[in-house]
């Protein structure tokens, strides 16, 4: 048990796929303008990466070495087919904000690399918590991206006005400008906490 | 042909990919350390980009438009995609060995990049014609080599420069492109 948390959790932020391992960037800052956006696309993910995981998981015995690529890229755009298909019939709106960024999560470097990674190697019980794991690191980073843009360029969270309309929004927040330069920061802080910490750590084995 | 014109400026300069729709990150803050490479890779992409429109082009509305299949394009495309540029690597490995000493291993990076497939994706989306999407594929090829060299060129400049400790490397390559594309922002009321 302890064994599986430790798989689940290490995605959340020792080996964030956004902020550690920097995959997957495209759509941390093309979608994340709006909360509601950085979400939605954090939770497709979460289900693409699970469920692939899952099914890698199931299937590597039978599946040769050679065409395990290949393989797996049609299972991914199989799984994100079904997705598209729901969030069409079911949040048109979305379907419509996330354009063509939600097809391309079928090249999202992050779930083939788990899948070739993990799950080709572990059980399924094993590969579910690490794709799960992954996926909710994924969303946790979007979400935090999406927070930050959507309040400080324009004064709101999930459409609420947090500011008052006495705020002037920072537009470039939402403008593709604002979002590398955010990331930008976010990993330097990221990295620079990681450095304290391991300091802190050595001090510790010294003493 | 002012028609053609508009669309090529647009994906070259106005819509560039990888600064204002964030597409190709990968390779574009990989490759972008040495300006030799960002020319090679540049080149690459547009090559495979622009051959990959019109097989996607062709596949599209030749088989999937008359099975009304329209609904497995990003399927079909990823694989396309993948199987045709792993095609092109081996024959450019046998005909022309030099070649592909110089560029062989950028092939194998946009195999499955996101660029690659969303330039077919829309251009199937916006429904264009068969010149127009080629036209199209061309721009945006060109976009990407103008953005990545100009990074690659930064980038080397920047190896000169006093970052502090926790912007280097990532940290401060996203603030530059972040600057970039805050120049290209300028571009967005040329059409």
């Amino acid at each position: 048990m302890k064994d599986l948390w430790k798989i689940f959790s290490k995605g959340l932020l020792d080996e964030n796929p956004i902020f550690i391992l920097a995959l997957s960037l495209c759509p941390a800052l093309a979608v994340t303008t709006t909360v509601l956006n950085g979400l939605t696309m954090g939770l497709t993910v979460l289900f693409v990466i699970t469920t692939n995981n899952v099914v890698v998981s199931i299937t590597r015995r039978w599946i040769n070495q050679k065409v395990r690529v290949p393989v797996y890229i049609t299972s991914i755009a199989t799984i994100v087919t079904v997705a598209q298909l729901v969030m069409q019939a079911y949040f048109p709106d979305l379907y419509k904000a996330l354009g063509i960024y939600l097809a391309l999560v079928v090249v999202f470097a992050i779930i083939l690399a788990r899948a070739e990674v993990f799950a080709s190697k572990n059980g399924v019980v094993r590969s579910f918590c690490d794709g799960f794991g992954m996926g909710c690191g994924f969303t946790l980073a979007m979400l935090s991206i999406s927070i930050i843009r959507e309040l400080l360029g324009n004064g709101t969270i999930l459409g609420y006005s947090v500011f008052g309309a006495s705020y002037n929004p920072a537009l470039i927040m939402i403008l593709p400008p604002g979002a590398f330069i955010l990331i930008g920061y976010m990993i330097a802080g990221i990295k620079s906490y990681n450095a304290r910490r391991e300091a802190k750590r050595l001090k510790e084995g010294e003493a | 042909m002012g028609d053609y014109l508009t669309l090529f400026i647009g994906a070259v300069v106005v819509n560039n990919f990888v600064l204002t729709k964030f597409l190709g990150l990968c390779i574009f803050f990989g490759v972008s350390k040495s300006f030799d490479a960002s020319v090679g890779m540049g080149m690459a992409v547009t090559a495979v980009m622009t051959l990959s429109s019109i097989l996607a082009w062709l596949m599209y509305n030749f088989i999937l438009v008359p099975f009304n299949l329209t609904f497995l394009s990003t399927i079909v495309f990823v694989v396309l995609i993948a199987s045709f540029v792993q095609l092109l690597e081996l024959i450019i490995k046998k005909q022309a060995p030099a070649l592909y000493n110089m560029w062989g291993i950028y092939l194998v990076l946009i195999a499955t990049n996101c660029i690659v497939l969303a330039v077919p994706l829309l251009s199937v989306e916006s429904s264009y014609s068969f010149l127009k999407s080629i036209v199209f594929a061309i721009g945006s090829g060109i976009g990407f080599a103008v953005a990545i060299v100009l990074m690659a060129s930064l980038r080397e400049k920047l190896a000169y420069a006093d970052v502090p400790k926790a912007l280097q490397g990532m940290g401060i390559a996203f603030i530059l492109a972040g600057m970039l594309s805050l120049a290209f922002l300028g571009f967005s009321g040329m059409l």
